[in-house]
């Protein structure tokens, strides 16, 4: 027992350190800003966790970021860097409305899924070019998903201003967003069938959510495909030899990467938004996305807690700024979170550090490919 | 004679292992001293600390009789220390003239400007004074390992050394350039270098050195003068016990074709042919061996035979089935079973338990999974029976791959590939890097395939093990195979004069080919 | 074809090219030692940053592209001990310098002005000819008329990379350890700090392009402006194959792609102003489609170094 709650503080250690030494970061400039972090901190636990309207609005938070995140890991487990989730999510979010508007007659339980399938389908195909590009053509998947998610910003604008505007299908004036879901198309709110969420606008949408998350899981760790994709991006040259398609698995978890990303385009606009704005800036959820997967460990189920404590920041944020804190601090306390994880000595030599252990313990003579310095072949 | 060299009491520590300990080593001046020992035995450790690429964890080290300490290789090389690794340390496009001067640059304008004439200059002088031939303006990546060994050489003498270290010089030539190395150590001991030689192979040892010292699990043996010994006693130092030089083999009869290979044709990377046009034939029950040295296209045979590469021209079939430029995943339904020639990148994904790469190429079938679904309970069982049949030492099937020793990591895969009961079992290398224990188990299970009808390909750059093991041997050169012969009518001369291109009728010409 | 015209967009160009080519050089150091830094993006970030608060501060262009420098370094510094000392992922350090940058700046622009999206604009900038007296020149005179000071550095740098990584020594050493840094390691190179001092050095050159965006074009900082430059630097870094001459091309091409843009109307092309926006990004993904095989990274390029 003591060796099991030891293997998993060793495995925590790095998210857990890397979260406290955000907050600390974070403590740091509250004080510049000449706040008290003491205070600060409170009002951003209190506006995200302290009633249950509030907790809903956390909830809603983590919905996106939490799909995006599984989006990101499921990527990060195949080799690849899904920095494109922004651009997924963009495709996904304009099909959902389009889709949302021209199939409005469909009664509900047909059309919500049937949009939520497009919107997995569209944020996979753009999630899907990339992989495709990758596999086929060795292009580097990080620049290559940088430059769609531009381009999808550009085009979600154009049909924004345009095809998709209330201008063009109502005769309204014109303005800077789509036109908005029918309510047929929506996503049920928490409040409609418990009253205790109040004021908030929590979802249905964290179920699909955490549903993904499981199914994930299940993809990941109990099916060929996800042995595959493990495989490939742990060692593409020994899943090759194993007669694993290298091609065939990037191009599929860029699929589900991009899918998942979508999902959450998808139930962001049917469960929260309704609508799709002109912007110039990409949203956002891709990144923080990043984020949850490596505090997460680029678990499935990692990604629930990391999502939750990225949506407590996020919605505490809102009370920090009450009490005059910027709230940039939140998105500071992040990035620094994940400067962290990335400076991971730990990540990477704690399994083998364990591994060592285990076999010493058991007096098996191991550990000398390990510990040779240069070549292999003889120490 | 003067010591050059004295090494008391060294003693290195790694976690887990030691690799040195509490060792003494002395070299004299104008001698050629081999420090022969096993696979991981702790001779390259020794000689990395007297480079100062590692700093020992206690004990002195002298050159010409005052203490030292070497903190990196810049104190070596100050001190007159010059190394040759195991693998080069070449840059491949950067040209000759480039790695030798690299750390040492000719320059002008106070260091602002390479004067890369002076550099070309100075390697030519270099080259003559010890009679190593190079093209100072080739790359790298253009000539061949032998030339690119002496350039290695050229190296440590253009910055001074009065002591060489060679690592493993010799294994990637053959016999022939083996005989020429030994001149060449000879003329520089003459000009009054002195020379360590590491290596595992007797035969060197014998042919080459003036002493011999053996080490064994990081400990001397002994320390002996060539001339007072034979390779049975280095062999029995080497290991601690008496140890089977030859296996035995069971006279055996043909079976049918199992794998066949007509005119086929690979080429690299740079669109040049590296497999010309081979064709050869193995049959159930027989060992054949391709022997040659590395890097005459081996390695893009297998690869072309596995799947891993594309196959420019020509047919290959196993058991009748036409694979050619067939995926991996085909070739192994087959039947085919593949030990790789390298095990830490292809044949094991390190960072997976043992159960999973147990399963690896065939995790897709039944009982593994079902219908996409894996079933875990079923590939834990197989892992558990394979670590006990074939002896892994692990606590057990969860251990992550890249904790086990280089020997249990090719038992995980032998095992594997076995499970599959392969009608073709192509072994690459197999025994590269294991230590005498290891290297027997393989050999046993090699013969195993043999004795139960199988045919098995032996790519092998060891002649020994070829000789040892085969029924029929092919040799390989540049791409073609130059001649197949049954093994009882094989000798080590006549391999060698093949693997450097030359022909049998012409034997006693010396090849060179540079 | 109107010959103002043309110069025009020869110009414009030229001058969209110039932030590019900073930070491409800046990525040909760190990546010829075999760190691949993919923060270019936040460092030109801290860099356009960072000018424009010191330009306010002092009232001088000069000592905010000092301080575009400096923070530039700063930046640089935390993905070198990431990536070189931890042995971090440089793909993941690099995003989260982005990340880091992008929230910083937010934040600092909150608490310096208290507002968001823009600062003020500052009360000096560099976009202007420096050298007046080339205008003199026929045609070129014209072109020079529109070149600011970054133009006229970056093209010098061009020159300067490529002496000091082909002609010295030190870099000799500098592609030996992106090659092979375990040869060069055992001749006694340092091979962390060489890289060190690459991304050192593509902090200052990045830092110069995020200048070369705020106080050399704009002369404010908003947010959002890089989008994604650093990341078509990138791109122009792998089209050149990590050469500065070829990056030069690069980034030309990518400027030409952002000039035609700007100037569509004058051409007569009546495209939807999005689809314009969206040239440079579609340009990069065409390009590197188109260097498929042909660019060879150095060998080293992404994988940390251990030294036992």
């Amino acid at each position: 027992m003591k060796n099991k709650l030891k293997f998993t503080w060793d495995v925590l250690k790095l998210p857990v350190i890397a979260v406290i030494v955000g907050f600390i970061v974070g403590a740091v400039c509250i004080l510049i800003a000449g706040s008290n972090p003491a205070t600060a901190y409170a009002a951003l636990f209190r506006g995200s966790l302290g009633s249950i309207p509030s907790f809903g609005e956390t909830l809603y938070k983590v919905t996106p970021i939490l799909l995006t995140g599984l989006s990101a890991a499921i990527g990060f487990r195949c080799g690849l860097f899904n920095i494109g989730s922004e651009g997924q999510y963009v495709m996904a979010s304009i099909v959902t409305v389009a889709g949302a508007w021209y199939l409005q007659g469909l009664p509900s339980f047909i059309l919500v899924p049937l949009l939520l399938m497009l919107g997995i389908l569209s944020g996979g195909v753009w999630g899907g070019i990339a992989g495709i590009l990758k596999a086929n053509m060795g292009i580097n998947e990080v620049i290559s998903t940088i430059m769609l998610n531009w381009i999808a910003l550009y085009l979600s604008n154009y049909l924004v201003r345009t095809v998709l505007n209330p201008s063009t299908i109502l005769g309204d004036i014109s303005k800077g967003h789509t036109v908005i879901v029918p309510d047929a198309a929506r996503l049920t709110k928490f409040k409609e069938f418990i009253p205790a969420f109040g004021y908030s606008s929590a979802h249905t949408g964290i179920l699909i959510a955490l549903a993904a998350a499981v199914g994930m899981w299940f993809l990941l760790f109990k099916t060929t495909l996800g042995y595959e994709i493990r495989g490939v991006g742990l060692n593409p040259q020994a899943a090759e030899y194993g007669g694993i398609n290298n091609k065939k698995n990037t191009f599929l978890a860029m699929f589900i990467s991009g899918g998942l990303a979508g999902l959450a385009g998808s139930v962001q606009i049917l469960g929260l938004v309704y609508m799709v704005n002109q912007s110039t800036e990409l949203p956002g959820y891709g990144f923080t996305g990043l984020s949850v997967a490596l505090v997460g460990l680029s678990h499935p189920l990692g990604c629930i807690p990391a999502a939750l404590l990225f949506g407590i920041l996020d919605n505490g944020s809102r009370q920090m700024q009450l009490s005059g804190i910027p709230k940039e601090i939140t998105k500071i306390i992040s990035a620094v979170i994940l400067v962290f994880v990335a400076g991971s000595l730990l990540m990477k030599y704690v399994p083998e550090y364990f591994e060592k252990r285990k076999m010493k313990r058991s007096g098996v003579d191991g550990g000398k490919q390990a510990s040779a310095g240069a070549g292999k072949e003889g120490i | 004679m003067s010591k050059v060299v004295e090494m008391k009491n060294i003693t290195k520590v790694f976690p887990g292992t030691i690799a040195n300990d509490h060792v003494n080593f002395d070299l004299e001046k104008g001698e050629i001293h081999v420090l022969l020992g096993e696979n991981g035995a702790g001779k390259t450790t020794l000689m990395n600390i007297l480079y100062g690429l590692y700093q020992p964890t206690s004990g002195d080290i002298f050159i010409n009789g005052s203490k030292v300490n070497i903190k990196g290789p810049i104190s070596a090389i100050s001190l007159g220390i010059g190394m040759v690794h195991q693998h080069f340390m070449l840059v491949e496009n950067f040209t000759v003239t480039e790695n030798i001067v690299l750390g040492n640059e000719p320059s002008l304008l106070g260091g602002l400007k390479l004067d890369m004439n002076t550099a070309t200059q100075k390697v030519r002088q270099v080259s003559d004074e010890f009679g190593l031939e190079v093209d100072p303006d080739a790359f790298i990546e253009d000539i061949s390992v032998g030339l690119s060994q002496r350039v290695e050489i050229l190296k440590a003498l253009y910055k001074g050394a009065e002591v060489l270290i060679l690592d493993e010089p010799t294994a990637v030539l053959t016999p022939q350039e083996i005989e020429e190395l030994g001149a060449i150590l000879r003329k520089l001991t003459d000009e009054g270098k002195s020379i360590v030689l590491i290596t595992h192979k007797l035969k060197e040892v014998l042919s080459m050195s003036d002493r011999v010292t053996v080490i064994r699990r990081g400990k001397i043996v002994s320390t002996l003068n060539t001339q007072e010994t034979n390779a049975d006693e280095l062999a029995e130092l080497m290991v601690g016990r008496e140890v089977e030089l030859t296996s035995e083999k069971t006279d055996k009869k043909q079976g049918d074709v199992i794998l066949s290979v007509e005119n086929l044709v690979v080429k690299d990377h740079r669109k040049l042919d590296v497999v010309k046009g081979i064709s050869f034939e193995v049959h159930a029950g027989e060992i054949f061996a391709i022997a040659g040295v590395d890097g005459n296209g081996q390695k893009q045979l297998v690869e072309a035979l596995t799947g891993l590469t594309k196959v420019a021209s020509g047919k290959v079939k196993v058991s009748g089935q036409d694979i050619t430029g067939a995926k991996p995943r085909k070739v192994i339904e087959a039947g085919t079973g593949h030990i790789p020639e390298d095990r830490q990148k292809r044949g094991l994904i390190l960072q997976s338990t043992l159960a999973e790469n147990l399963i690896l190429g065939y995790h897709y079938i039944k009982p593994f999974a079902n219908r996409g679904i894996m079933n875990y309970k079923e590939i834990h069982k197989h892992g558990n029976t394979l670590i006990q049949e074939f002896d892994i030492r692990t606590p057990d099937e969860n251990v992550k791959a890249g904790s086990l020793s280089g020997g249990n990591q090719q038992k995980v895969i032998i095992a594997r590939e076995f499970y599959k009961d392969p009608q073709l079992l192509i072994a690459s290398q197999p025994t590269r890097g294991l230590d005498v224990g290891a290297i027997e188990f393989v050999h046993r299970r090699l013969l195993e395939q043999r004795e139960n009808n199988k045919a098995v390909l032996l790519v092998s750059l060891e002649l020994e093990e070829v000789m040892n093991l085969a029924d029929r041997i092919a040799v390989i050169y540049q791409g073609k195979i130059v001649g197949i012969m049954d093994a009882k009518d094989a000798s080590e001369r006549k391999l060698g004069i093949m693997m450097t291109g030359g022909s049998l009728e012409e034997e006693g010409v010396r090849n060179h080919e540079e | 074809m109107n010959t103002a015209i043309i110069l025009a967009v020869v110009a414009s160009a030229i001058r969209l090219a110039t932030p590019l080519l900073l930070a491409a050089l800046g990525g040909v150091f760190s990546e010829r030692s075999g760190v691949v830094n993919i923060g270019l993006e936040g460092i030109m970030i801290f860099g356009a940053f960072f000018s424009v608060w010191f330009t306010h501060i002092t009232g001088n262009a000069w000592i905010g592209v000092v301080a575009a420098i400096l923070f530039g370094v700063i930046a640089a510094s935390l993905l070198a001990v990431i990536s070189i000392n931890l042995k971090g992922n440089q793909i993941i350090a690099g995003t989260a310098i982005n990340l880091l940058a992008a929230a910083l700046t937010a934040f600092l622009l909150e608490l310096i002005w208290h507002r968001s999206g823009s600062t003020p604009i500052c009360p000096d900038m560099l976009t202007s000819n420096p050298f007046k007296f080339l205008e003199a020149i026929p045609i070129l005179g014209d072109l020079c008329k529109q070149f600011t000071p970054f133009v006229y550095l970056s093209f010098m740098l061009v020159f300067v990379t490529y002496y000091i990584l082909w002609k010295t020594p030190w870099g000799l050493h500098v592609r030996a350890v992106g090659e092979h840094p375990r040869a060069a390691d055992t001749v006694g190179i340092g091979v962390y700090k060489t890289r060190w001092t690459c991304v050192l050095i593509s902090g200052v050159l990045a830092g110069l392009a995020g200048a070369c965006l705020s106080v050399g074009t704009v002369g404010l900082f908003r947010e959002g402006m890089v989008a994604g430059k650093g990341f078509i630097a990138l791109a122009a870094m792998v089209f050149g194959k990590w050469h500065p001459v070829g990056a030069l091309s690069g980034c030309l091409l990518f400027g030409l792609c952002s000039a035609i843009q700007i100037q569509a109307q004058s051409f007569g092309i009546d495209a939807p102003s999005e689809f314009l926006a969206m040239v440079p990004y579609l340009a990069t993904i065409i390009v590197l489609i188109g260097v498929v095989g042909k660019a060879v990274a150095p060998k080293a390029d992404g994988t940390p170094y251990e030294k036992d």
